[in-house]
């Protein structure tokens, strides 16, 4: 433990993520202005006291739409790498333990999936269903469980010649049981690395694609369309350009420090 | 004589990729199952997109539509008759105002974007290996920190953002580079030289934005790569031999460091493809990417489909010459059988 406490990539990447977090969390008490809300005189102002980060072409306080975005940032996140993880656990568990033709098969289809260029099939099932906020986190999850389903075959496959399963085996547990009290447990560490590292490419993937127009509509705020709004301004207010960018870099770096960090300390086979 | 010495080699090398063509097959038939499935099953149809309030457009107008594009047919048989005409590299006729044959339209707009891409991989490999095998070499030291930041900087940065920045700091503010488009206002009047000149200006901020994310990902693949080498017994043989050290690191342990790079390179390419509609979105570059959005925005499906497969054929070659080039390049596989 006191090692961990030590670790200054664990600790910069916890501080980040739980700053981010409590910023979201608490965004309807701490943003200084509705988000929402035009204010025709105070149109594409740069930053000042009143206004920290400036305000966009309808007058709205970027501060506070940030902290809105977080919310939109981490709630993709969150729920995409759910959904992922979910996949992957399933298919990958069901891979590893069994073998034969269906680990096969399965690993054909992962391979395949993996060569598409999956940001080609979520701009155009996005786009043909409608962009919202429960699309994109759907979509993103369902096209990021390769990594998770490689992952956990391989421990699966590892796990299945060690002797306490073979023990719990020849005791007659089912197969089910022997997956998810036995083997799962054991393949946790791996999993979790791999789960927040996938926040930090969902956060990413979801502000490209509401760069794109094919996110989160406006007026809700999210850090990738307001980006959208600083494209439009850029010759006149960097400022907008900026700020949510940063926030987007920040909230990233945090959880691939994380990830990094649990790693290092949960696998001792990747100490350099 | 060299030939008989060589003549297995290439049989063996020939049957692999033969074999390895074969086995793309039955890829490439999912790729194009899958997206078309999950194309046609979203709701909204070309036909009805935009016509829904248009008091000028009947229900039987949208049905003759409907039957002109062969969307009333079960789905199954629109697939079928699709791949058929893939067969013969026929992609249809695009769904917008001008018809034209997808293949014609692909076609045209797929240079820029190959530029784009080919010069963002050679981006990558001249940045980030020599970054990765600095950070090796001096492993823990204040260098190898500094660069790891940055490694991870690299990784952490939107992509669109850093394009953006760019464009404010070396476009708007001092005007050094052109911040949209492949070509200048007066590329009519530049001699053939100077046009050239400003094609390749126009790419520079593109290529940086495409190639950031993987220069931090195989900078770091790369410093692993190395300190797994330099850490392997024959190192220690050939440093124990008296051989000079710099001959060891950048001969006998680079050589072998490199190789899992191929690789990487080769599964770096979706992504890259899959970029490029953000590139070529932010810069305004008619290129595939930019082309593949306008299709999904106007629900061109033949279009749409066409550029996925197209993308998912580039995808697999590079893969192919990626492997490739992984035998070729690997003694161990090259003298096997």
């Amino acid at each position: 433990m006191r090692h961990a406490l030590s670790n200054p990539m664990l600790m910069v990447g916890l501080a980040i993520v739980l700053f981010v977090t409590t910023m979201a969390a608490l965004a309807p008490w701490l943003a200084p202005f509705d988000p929402a809300e035009i204010h025709v005189h105070a149109i594409l102002l740069p930053p000042s006291i009143e206004h920290w980060f400036g305000t966009d072409m309808l007058g709205r306080d970027i501060l506070s739409r940030m902290l809105y975005g977080a919310r939109v940032s981490l709630a993709v996140g969150l729920i995409a790498v759910g959904i992922s993880i979910s996949i992957g656990i399933v298919l990958g568990a069901i891979a590893g333990y069994f073998g034969g033709k269906i680990d096969a098969i399965l690993m054909r289809i992962t391979d395949m999936v993996l060569c598409f260029p999956t940001f080609f099939l979520i701009l155009a099932v996005i786009a043909f269903l409608e962009p919202s906020l429960w699309n994109i986190m759907i979509v993103i999850g369902l096209t990021s469980w390769m990594g998770v389903t490689r992952l956990v075959r391989a421990e699966f496959l590892a796990l299945k010649e060690q002797e306490f399963i073979l023990a719990a085996k020849s005791l007659g547990v089912s197969h089910l049981q022997i997956m998810l009290r036995y083997m799962l447990p054991n393949a946790m560490a791996p999993i979790l690395v791999s789960a927040v590292l996938g926040i930090a490419g969902a956060v990413l993937l979801e502000s490209g694609l509401s760069f794109l127009g094919l996110g989160v509509q406006p007026p809700d705020p999210s850090w990738g369309n307001m980006l959208t709004e600083g494209k439009d301004n850029i010759q006149i207010a960097w400022w907008i350009s900026l700020f949510p960018g940063l926030a987007i870099l920040i909230t990233v770096l945090g959880y691939n420090l994380l990830g990094e960090a649990l790693r290092d300390l949960l696998d001792p086979k990747m100490k350099p | 004589m060299n030939f008989y010495k060589h003549a297995p080699k290439l049989a063996t090398m020939l049957s692999y990729i033969f074999k390895r063509l074969g086995g793309m097959l039955p890829l490439l038939l999912g790729i194009t199952l899958i997206s078309f499935a999950m194309m046609h099953l979203a709701p909204g149809e070309p036909s009805v997109v935009g016509n829904e309030f248009n008091p000028k457009v009947s229900a039987e107008d949208i049905e003759r539509l409907r039957s002109y594009y062969g969307l009333d047919k079960p789905l199954y048989e629109q697939y079928w008759q699709w791949l058929q005409r893939l067969a013969v590299l026929d992609f249809g006729n695009s769904f917008s105002a001008d018809s034209r044959p997808v293949l014609d339209k692909i076609i045209e707009r797929l240079p820029v974007t190959i530029w784009i891409n080919a010069l963002a991989m050679l981006l990558i490999l001249v940045l980030a290996i020599p970054i990765g095998v600095i950070s090796a070499m001096h492993q823990n030291s204040w260098l190898d920190r500094g660069l790891t930041v940055l490694v991870f900087l690299g990784f952490a940065i939107p992509s669109f953002w850093l394009g953006l920045l760019l464009m404010i700091g070396l476009g708007v503010n001092i005007h050094l580079l052109p911040i949209s488009g492949i070509h200048d206002y007066n590329w009519q009047q530049m001699g053939w030289w100077q046009q050239q000149m400003d094609f390749f200006q126009h790419l520079i901020l593109p290529v940086i934005v495409a190639a950031i994310g993987g220069i931090a990902g195989m900078s770091r693949f790369m410093r692993a790569g190395m300190l797994n080498v330099i850490r392997s017994d024959y190192i220690t043989t050939a440093r124990a031999m008296g051989i000079s050290e710099s001959r060891v690191r950048y001969r006998l342990a680079l050589k072998n460091a490199m190789l899992p790079i191929i690789t990487l390179l080769g599964l770096s390419i979706p992504g890259l493809i899959g970029g490029s509609v953000i590139v070529e979105q932010l810069f305004s570059i008619p290129g595939m990417g930019l082309l593949f959005y306008e299709a999904v925005m106007a629900r061109d499906y033949p279009l749409v489909m066409g550029i996925t497969v197209m993308g998912a054929i580039l995808t697999l070659l590079g893969n192919l010459i990626a492997d490739i080039a992984y035998v070729w390049a690997n003694p161990r596989l090259r003298h096997r059988q």
